[in-house]
């Protein structure tokens, strides 16, 4: 009979693992006058140490490390600590669409330019980030069958602020096989882009990028931002903006029988505040399909999100399924399904592989466009009131396979390997393709690779 | 239509199904091992849970999607 500590903790699985703790426990209890048993190893340290590349086929490429701690005290409370950095580089899709002819666009920052050859999907290839995050869990037992717990989360990036707080408490009862969990969280985030907050709408600025300054002698010592400068200026309308997000977790965990396990998930979240893309911009083309104009995207400043979510875990006689299935759907409409699937086969000696397959579709936006028609957004009264041409909000279809091989080494410590191959389709979502675009690429696909090593000890 | 289904379905797992399902206190040996946990590799779903929050447009269900960082 293998008895397993409940270590391995994070935001995201605390009911889960809550659960983990309680069978446990109630296992421990079962055996504890027996020779096998093993007493938990209480108030030490578990850590999972994880470096993850995830590179796109001329695009992004990201690099991130994990350092994951747990401490488990006498009394079953759980500490768990995370610290997450990752470095992204790389050409990220600007939003305008490939042309018959060279497209110029500015920089964010309204420093330079750059050129998008003919046929090219235009991408800004100064894309560059690093972020730090850090978070904090604390789990505790608060009275027979209910156990809570509440975290902090704090992600910095160059241009990005993010500060969260979670609740959570779990009620066990039919002798612990059934679980029911509710959870809360809010996170406050603040968005200072490189070069301000573009006016929605407005159209980007190309031209001459040489910032110059009044640096007349009339005595004033002021400098005031003349020709480029005071043109980029009048495009931007702060530098700094805010959203929050508030989430809604209810779950309910059932042990189904000695081989199988479910959990069932409802979720509510409310997103408030600035909800666009500042780099992400729209082409406003004529009837041919040429465009005009490129003009910065707009949103709207609420989004709702529900969602539901079932997962089963089933134990085979060696081997287990982990599949879980997600519906997602929000009010701008985008709807989408999620399948995942891992299967982990033991190889002995306490090695294994796990083939994963993961398929999500969703639909668009209902302001997505991957265009607009110069005729329409000229007249006030055939202007949309948001449009975003950005791919990740619009039809489209994605699925990963990956493998991961874990092994045993020194003293139980799990050394493993994932790679993995990710796929996007973006699709039409029966957008018309006028005159020249119509033998244009204008819903490329996107591979990736993803490649992790983990170590835990 | 649907969603009445799924609750009428959900309300009776709930109320009747769960005194019938489960195991005994002796027979969680196959739930109990790490790998059986619903959350088996919490370090993976991190990873998955970032890469997939900044290239589409879904987030959470299993856990919290929200906020975290400015790749969405």
């Amino acid at each position: 009979m293998q008895l397993i500590t409940n270590k391995k903790q994070d935001k995201k699985s605390m009911k889960k693992d809550n659960i983990k703790a309680l069978l446990t426990l109630a296992t421990t209890a079962l055996l504890s006058g027996g020779a096998q048993a093993e007493t938990p190893d209480e108030d030490s340290w578990e850590f999972d140490t994880a470096f993850l590349l995830y590179s796109e086929v001329d695009r992004v490429s990201a690099g991130e490390v994990i350092l994951n701690a747990t401490k488990t005290f006498q009394d079953e409370e759980i500490l768990n600590l995370k610290l997450t950095v990752d470095a992204l580089t790389g050409a990220s899709a600007n939003g305008a669409i490939a042309q018959p002819n060279v497209q110029t666009f500015s920089r964010p920052s309204g420093k330079g330019q750059y050129d998008v050859a003919a046929g090219e999907t235009p991408l800004d290839d100064t894309f560059h980030d690093t972020r730090v995050q850090l978070n904090a869990q604390w789990t505790q037992p608060i009275a027979s069958d209910y156990t809570a717990s509440g975290g902090v989360h704090i992600s910095k990036e160059y241009d990005y602020l993010s500060l969260g707080l979670n609740g959570n408490i779990a009620i066990d009862f039919n002798q612990k096989n059934t679980t029911l969990s509710i959870g809360a969280s809010y996170f406050q985030d603040t968005f200072t882009p490189e070069g301000g907050i573009p006016k929605p709408f407005t159209s980007m600025l190309i031209g001459d990028g040489s910032v110059s300054w009044d640096d007349d002698d009339d005595d004033d010592y002021s400098q005031k931002p003349i020709g480029w400068a005071a043109d980029f200026a009048q495009t931007r309308m702060g530098s700094e903006d805010n959203k929050t997000t508030t989430d809604l977790l209810l779950g309910f965990t059932q042990v189904i029988n000695r081989q199988m396990i479910m959990q069932f998930n409802y979720s509510y979240s409310m997103v408030d505040g600035y909800l666009i893309d500042p780099f992400k911009i729209i082409s406003v083309v004529n009837d041919g399909g040429l465009a005009q104009d490129n003009v910065y995207e707009n949103r709207p400043d609420q989004r709702i999100k529900q969602s539901a979510y079932v997962q089963s875990m089933y134990h085979f006689d060696t081997t287990i399924l982990d599949l879980s299935y997600r519906y997602m759907w929000d009010d701008w409409d985008i709807k989408s399904h999620t399948i995942d699937s891992r299967f982990r086969i033991p190889l002995g000696d306490g090695s294994y592989i796990q083939p994963h397959f993961r398929y999500y579709q969703q639909s668009a936006a209902d302001f997505y466009a991957p265009y607009l028609m110069q005729s329409d957004f000229e007249l006030q009264n055939k202007r949309p009131e948001f449009a975003s041409a950005d791919y990740r909000i619009g039809e489209m279809a994605t699925y990963t396979l990956g493998l991961k091989y874990g092994m045993m080494v020194n003293n139980g410590h799990e050394l493993s390997f994932r790679l993995e191959y990710y796929h996007q389709a973006p699709t039409d979502g029966g957008f018309d393709s006028p005159s020249v675009l119509a033998s244009e690429e204008l819903y490329p696909t996107i591979d990736a690779v993803i490649a992790q090593v983990t170590y835990s000890f | 239509m649907k969603k009445q289904t799924i609750v009428v379905l959900f309300v009776t797992i709930l109320s009747s199904g769960c005194s019938s399902l489960g195991v005994e206190p002796w027979e969680r040996d196959l739930l109990a091992k790490d790998e059986m946990s619903l959350s088996s590799s919490p370090v993976d779903n991190a990873l998955d849970d970032h890469i997939y929050f900044s290239k589409e447009a879904s987030s959470g269900g299993k856990g919290f999607g929200g906020g975290g960082c400015g790749c969405n």
